[in-house]
């Protein structure tokens, strides 16, 4: 498969660009912040991506999705993240979409998948519960009760937790913390008795949530997969999302850039142009072989995760820690190049800084997978 | 089943048929590269089987076209032929110059003439091919070349010095950039001329390197005569073949950091620093180092794949090759660091036999070269930022 987009992935990416770019550019960011607005994202917006069949990308044709991959969800991935996009498409239409098409019962997928396609239901991951992701660390409770289970413990970082119709929740079973057996994946109506959910107003003003969950009652149809043995579908969603943020990061990477260079090319001090600098000229060169090194790494990923998922996780790995490591550069050199400017609140680069930080804790910063390269190596 | 499907599954059988066992090990001296030549010989047996059965099948230069010794592959097959020999390990059967630098120069600015003398010999290995660029005070100002062709009647007389020429003193000929017009601007007055290095006037002189190894020479002409049909393109353009020859240099050296065969580092590492109960290296920041250096080099080589596939699509940057030389260059010297660091003492022993003549300290050193040669780290982003980002001045 040549490493470029075919002729229908360019046009998908054009019409996200175009309704991106139109309706949600960095001032839509900024409105709902400074607005503190309730929501956190466009409903309006939503229904747009819905309408477009965004929504329901990744989602099997025979559910009312279009059943398309990696690929595509990473084009509108980068599309969202060139335009700090605050969205539930990464929540919903990637990860709870993948965790519903790859772990539901017929059952469940005929309930909430046509929903996820035409925009009526909002789901979120519930996965971190420490300050770093790590999944196999997670100890909330799962017991069996009577028909089904009771559900005990916290959750962190929830994307979109405090708008989702639909939690997916990881919890031990069985086993401890940092063993593989013993976790088992449960579909929460955030309504139900016990379920408390806290707004976490975050860094770069997208949406995110901690849900407590206190004796919360789920009974076996709500079981996601199989007991016990979630980690398989966890590590392969988890995958999915995490491709789908180095696209994003990307996106992110390549619009900064993109804006630094004019700066470079537009802003005068001694005389001359700074972009005649070669100090500036060279890390702006560097820079830019990151991004392109990191774009090959990235497309990589996604269409190892469409064409060969189970053997999708080194490239993942490589993936999400490249463009952790390029996103933070991107936004550093930013906000350097554009001085005192790159300072201010009223300039968009900052958003981006703060945007880039939280995409590289998601899902797993550059460090954990490296981490991860390595056992898969085993050294 | 495609086309391309079928390709694979027969090249697949091929190569599993034909290429030897031997011919699939990681590569361990300078002596398990065939460079072919008028008088290179094989180190070995398998590797005189190896070269010969890929030289028939036109597989040493597998996209050429078949009239002059190539496979007449295309983008699509040469790739999948590539991965394919990778897939098993299999080393290149011939390594030269004449197929990674001037090939591609003379399909593209050769007469017919040329490209039928000369191409078929690369092919085949009959002819070795140096590179007279740089000279004493042309390095990275490489237009500022001082070498002359003076002309007379059909030939030209060619006086002057060159330096870095790499294996001149085993080349049979050498593909070379001298000034025909003194008098115009510096990138207005240079040809690019070829010659027999067997030609009178012709004389080569080892340099002693850091890693006490001389692959590179200065090189002296002393009134040369050459035939003026010799010149390739056209008389005072040769900088245009000489700039199109150099991007086929930088990928060729950027490619020179990817190693996905041999041992893998973390193994490596792990017998000189041992592991722990959970079989991880005992120098977490050294399994840091490497796995950072993995996820770069992994990065580095889907960049490479893309390069060819956006070149295929019409969508690449002819100065992206700059971008990558950088790149690949800068990671091959981390990857030497780590090794040396992972080898610890034991990688600094220099002429033991335990150390195979201090394979791995002569190999560190002579990665600093990377960034050196075929234009240096700083001028790659040079060209990058005035051609690709196009930031002003200069």
């Amino acid at each position: 498969m040549p490493l470029v987009l075919t002729e229908e992935q360019s046009m998908l990416r054009d019409s996200a660009r175009g309704l991106i770019s139109d309706k949600a550019p960095v001032s839509h960011l900024r409105q709902l912040r400074d607005g503190k607005d309730a929501t956190g994202f466009s409903r309006e917006l939503w229904r747009a991506f819905a309408e477009m069949g965004f929504s329901g990308l990744l989602v099997p044709e025979a559910f009312g999705g279009s059943g398309l991959g990696c690929v595509e969800a990473g084009v509108v991935m980068e599309e969202i993240g060139r335009n700090l996009m605050p969205s539930p498409f990464l929540s919903t239409a990637v990860v709870a979409a993948s965790a519903l098409s790859r772990g539901g019962s017929d059952v469940q997928k005929s309930h909430y998948l046509p929903k996820i396609s035409d925009g009526s239901l909002l789901a979120a991951l519930a996965i971190d519960e420490g300050a770093k992701h790590r999944p196999l660390q997670t100890s909330m409770q799962a017991v069996r009760s009577g028909n089904g289970f009771r559900l005990n413990g916290n959750k962190a970082f929830v994307v979109d937790g405090h708008t989702a119709d639909l939690v997916i929740v990881a919890a031990r079973t069985a086993g401890g913390a940092g063993e593989r057996d013993g976790l088992t994946l449960f579909l929460v109506d955030p309504k139900s008795k016990g379920v408390a959910t806290e707004r976490t107003a975050m860094v770069d003003s997208h949406n995110a949530a901690r849900i407590v969950f206190d004796n919360v009652e789920v009974d076996a149809d709500g079981v996601l997969g199989e007991v016990d043995q979630g980690v398989g579908l966890l590590e392969g969603v988890l995958n999915i999302g995490r491709g789908a943020v180095a696209s994003e990061m990307v996106g992110l990477s390549e619009e900064v850039f993109g804006r630094t260079v004019s700066y470079l090319k537009e802003r005068k001090q001694f005389g001359k142009l700074i972009g005649e600098f070669q100090a500036l000229q060279h890390r702006a060169a560097q820079l830019y072989i990151e991004i392109e090194i990191t774009r090959a790494a990235v497309l990589r990923a996604l269409q190892t995760l469409d064409g060969d998922f189970e053997q999708a996780g080194a490239a993942v790995a490589v993936a999400k820690a490249r463009a952790g490591s390029t996103a933070t550069l991107a936004v550093q050199e930013g906000v350097q190049m554009h001085g005192g400017m790159g300072m201010t609140d009223q300039f968009d680069i900052g958003f981006f800084m703060k945007r880039a930080r939280v995409c590289q804790e998601l899902f797993g910063d550059a460090n954990f997978h490296a981490d991860q390269l390595a056992r898969m190596k085993s050294y | 089943m495609t086309d391309h499907d079928q390709f694979r599954r027969d090249t697949r059988a091929w190569l599993e048929a034909n290429c030897p066992p031997e011919m699939r090990r990681p590569m361990n001296s300078e002596e398990d590269t065939f460079w072919g030549g008028r008088t290179t010989k094989f180190s070995s047996e398998p590797q005189r089987v190896w070269f010969e059965r890929m030289r028939d099948k036109g597989w040493t230069v597998p996209h050429w076209p078949t009239e002059y010794g190539g496979g007449g592959l295309d983008a699509e097959q040469t790739k999948i032929m590539r991965q394919e020999m990778a897939a098993i390990g299999a080393r290149q059967p011939l390594t030269s110059f004449g197929i990674s630098m001037l090939g591609p120069a003379l399909l593209k600015y050769g007469t017919d003439a040329q490209k039928k003398e000369h191409l078929p010999k690369i092919a085949a290995g009959l002819i070795r091919w140096c590179q007279g660029y740089s000279e004493p005070n042309a390095g990275s100002d490489l237009a500022s070349l001082q070498t002359r062709a003076e002309s007379d009647g059909d030939d030209f007389v060619i006086t002057g010095q060159k330096i870095w020429t790499s294996y001149a003193n085993y080349a049979d000929w050498i593909f070379c950039l001298v000034r025909t017009d003194a008098s115009a601007k510096k990138h207005d007055g240079i040809s690019f001329i070829l010659f027999d290095m067997t030609s009178k006037g012709v004389s080569t002189k080892p340099i002693l390197l850091i890693s006490g190894r001389s692959p590179f020479c200065e090189t002296f002409f002393d009134n040369v005569r050459v035939p003026k049909s010799h010149v390739v393109g056209t008389v005072n353009r040769g900088w245009d073949v000489a700039k199109y020859l150099l991007q086929h240099e930088r990928a060729m050296i950027s490619g020179m950091g990817e190693r996905g065969v041999g041992r893998p580092l973390g193994q490596i590492a792990a017998d000189s620093v041992g592991t722990d109960a959970q079989g991880r290296l005992e120098d977490s920041m050294l399994r840091g180092q490497i796995a950072s250096f993995e996820i770069d080099e992994a990065a580095l080589s889907a960049a490479a794949e893309r390069a060819v596939d956006l070149a295929k699509a019409g969508q690449s940057h002819p100065a992206f090759s700059s971008a990558m030389k950088y790149y690949g260059t800068e990671l091959n010297k981390r990857r030497y660091e780590i090794l040396m660091s992972a080898g610890g003492i034991d990688a600094l022993e220099w002429e033991s036999e335990r150390s195979k003549g201090g394979a791995r300290p002569r190999a560190w050193l002579r990665t600093k070269a990377n960034s050196i040669e075929g234009g240096t780290s700083e001028v790659m982003l040079g060209i990058v930022a005035k051609r690709i980002l196009d930031l002003p001045g200069a």
